[in-house]
């Protein structure tokens, strides 16, 4: 009966009906959410019993020592691996887990990874333009104009990651730094909902390590992007974080802010405590 | 409109000024200039410019595959001898009982093997409008073909040039065959009239000098409307890196197959106007020598930039004339030197050297000016 009634119900959305386009679903809060989420490669367990949960608009670090899963784990929020268990989430209405990586990627979820690939013959304008959300098939590229619009939209993000100056120049000539900010912007032009950044700053000066700090913070908000990076250098997740997750073999091992997370006994003796005898 | 974007460019301008300037000279030359004068072109300079220009034309296609998409195709002599062999089934039917063996239907060289009947395959090629647009077809279809196998499985850099390579030698090695049915090792020569034209009179010389002139402009004008495309970003971030390019959405495969088809129908059209000047099409246009000369032109003039690829084209075809009239033995080396010392003094070719002054593009003109203007001389 129950059955037929909600048949009968005008307002009922099948989810056959629901688009696979449509938007993420946050009403219920987080925009990211993995739960148990294990994979291991010949008998490795890469991720053992993973739970980890973004909050819309959040801009989240990651850090562990090498081998705790980082990468593994972005592989699988993107689609690139496969979990042997658990179940990954984006929004409450997209199960990441059934869709391949184009899908995820046309989703909203946008990934950078560590060595800046930017196509160096073409201008700053021009790597923006190509990123951009647009018809990609063969032939509306031929034809494709420039609308106002897009054009706004380039200079807003050019604005963003400050390389306005930068324009017309040929990305080739970009310093290391302004090539990673280049990629975000491009990350960016795809108007993303979430935002994967692995390890952003590595091999940039002081100078520019405080740069893309403020970048960061200023992308995640309430209603913009919400951020999740991955970085080795303390001294950059310290300026950066509001919530710090440690990886440790695969799982959490704390979570919480820069100084309860760094005050953890078992924080200081598997990561924090290496780095300080080290420095 | 895409079409019409190259037009607004600087570059473009100044390459057509230059290109229809030289066919306006030259057959003013040889036609209002009385034939003992210092200053006649002969017509047989004529078709040997037309046939630089058809040259041109493919030396064009291949700096899109090349330059822009950052296909090394060795192959492309191919598309052109496909067109090239279209054009010539059709004037070879075009000769009708004139033959020496008078048969009204069957080329001379079917009789002389004793076939009794026009191969299917020849059927239809008499109508210029069946055969004209097998000239775009033919090689458009093998690039169809070859790319789709290529591009899908992700075949690039050297491996691809290599398949371009077996794919021309294996095709001058079918043509080669007699029971291919297309003239074996002699080809498809003796032609007489296009269209109702006599091949042999010097107004119809002067005309297909100026169609392959024109040609070479339509040519050049929709390679740079490509190129300025979004597509021809896209192109370029192929061919600089492919697997980012793939991550953005681009199906890079399609855009790959796109442009080289365009480029391997531009080689066809290159290839049919050829043959009508040269007289002749025979199997050693598929030799992967051929292929790889090409290459060396686009090298020589500058990839990447189109108009280096028509410099290239011209000043290497015009040394190999006089080269080969003075010292044939030596023109080999006198390419590899060239090639070796172009390599190393000027990485970006000829038109590296002209592009270094983008300011001065009066200088700029006056520098391409000798091109054309010694060649026609």
């Amino acid at each position: 009966m129950s059955i037929l009634r909600s048949l009968a119900d005008r307002e009922r959305v099948f989810d056959f009906l629901v688009p696979a386009q449509s938007p993420v679903d946050v009403r219920h809060g987080p925009i990211l959410y993995l739960e148990d989420v294990s994979v291991s490669f010949d008998g490795f367990k890469a991720i053992d019993a993973l739970d980890l949960t973004i909050d819309d608009g959040e801009l989240r670090c990651i850090i562990g020592p090498n081998g705790a899963g980082k990468t593994t784990m972005m592989d699988i929020i993107t689609g690139k691996t496969r979990p042997d268990s658990g179940s990954v989430w984006f929004g409450s209405r997209h199960d990441l887990l059934t869709l391949n990586e184009p899908e995820i990627a046309s989703l909203g979820i946008g990934r950078k990874f560590q060595k800046p690939t930017v196509f160096e013959a073409l201008t700053v304008f021009e790597n923006l333009e190509l990123a951009m959300a647009a018809d990609k098939r063969v032939l509306p590229t031929l034809t494709a104009r420039l609308t106002g619009e897009g054009r706004d939209r380039i200079e807003e993000v050019l604005a963003t990651i400050g390389l306005v100056e930068l324009r017309h120049g040929p990305a080739g000539i970009l310093s290391h730094g302004q090539k990673q900010w280049l990629e975000i912007g491009m990350l960016l032009m795809q108007r993303p909902r979430l935002l994967l950044v692995d390890e952003p700053v590595a091999g940039m000066t002081e100078q520019e390590m405080e740069r893309t700090a403020e970048l960061l913070t200023g992308l995640a908000g309430k209603g913009k992007q919400s951020v999740v990076v991955v970085e080795h250098d303390m001294g950059f997740v310290r300026s950066i974080a509001r919530t710090v997750t440690v990886l440790h073999q695969g799982s959490v091992l704390a979570e919480g802010s820069m100084d309860r997370v760094s005050n953890d006994p078992k924080v200081i003796e598997v990561y924090l405590g290496a780095e300080e005898e080290a420095a | 409109m895409w079409l019409t974007r190259p037009f607004s460019e600087r570059s473009t301008r100044l390459f057509l000024g230059i290109l229809l300037a030289a066919l306006a000279l030259v057959t003013l030359l040889n036609l209002a200039v009385p034939a003992g004068h210092p200053l006649h072109v002969s017509t047989y300079t004529v078709t040997l410019l037309g046939k630089y220009l058809s040259y041109a034309l493919l030396a064009v296609a291949v700096d899109l595959v090349w330059g822009y998409l950052g296909i090394l195709s060795l192959g492309h002599g191919a598309f052109f001898a496909l067109g090239g062999y279209a054009m010539g089934m059709y004037l070879m039917r075009q000769i009708g009982d004139r033959g020496v063996y008078g048969d009204p239907v069957l080329p001379d060289f079917m009789v002389f093997l004793d076939w009794d009947s026009l191969p299917w395959y020849w059927l239809g090629f008499d109508m210029p409008w069946f055969a004209f647009p097998m000239v775009l077809l033919a090689p458009g279809l093998l690039a169809l073909v070859f790319g789709f196998l290529a591009f899908r499985s992700r075949v690039t850099g050297v491996y691809l040039s290599i398949i371009t390579q077996a794919m021309t030698f294996a095709l001058m090695l079918a043509f080669f065959r007699n029971e291919m049915g297309f003239g074996g090792n002699n080809g498809l020569t003796d032609f007489r009239e296009l269209l109702g034209f006599d091949l042999r009179s010097d107004a119809t010389r002067l005309g297909l000098f100026l169609a392959t002139g024109i040609a070479l402009a339509l040519g050049y004008v929709l390679c740079r409307a490509i190129v300025a495309s979004k597509l021809g970003r896209v192109s370029v971030a192929c061919r600089d890196a492919e697997a980012r390019t793939r991550f953005l959405g681009y199906r890079v495969e399609r855009f790959q197959l796109f442009v080289f088809v365009v480029s391997a129908m531009l080689a066809g059209v290159a290839g049919a106007l050829y043959v009508p000047q040269v007289g002749i099409i025979n199997p050693s246009e598929f030799s992967p020598i051929f292929s790889i000369e090409v290459v060396l032109w686009v090298a020589l003039g500058g990839r990447a930039t189109l108009y280096g690829a028509v410099i290239g084209a011209l000043l290497v075809n015009y040394a190999k004339t006089v080269f080969t009239g003075v010292m044939p033995d030596a023109w080999l080396f006198a390419l590899g030197g060239m090639f070796v010392l172009v390599t190393v003094f000027l990485p970006r070719g000829i038109a590296g050297l002209l592009g270094q002054r983008p300011r001065r593009r009066a200088s700029h003109a006056q520098t391409s000016q000798p091109t054309a203007g010694e060649s026609a001389a």
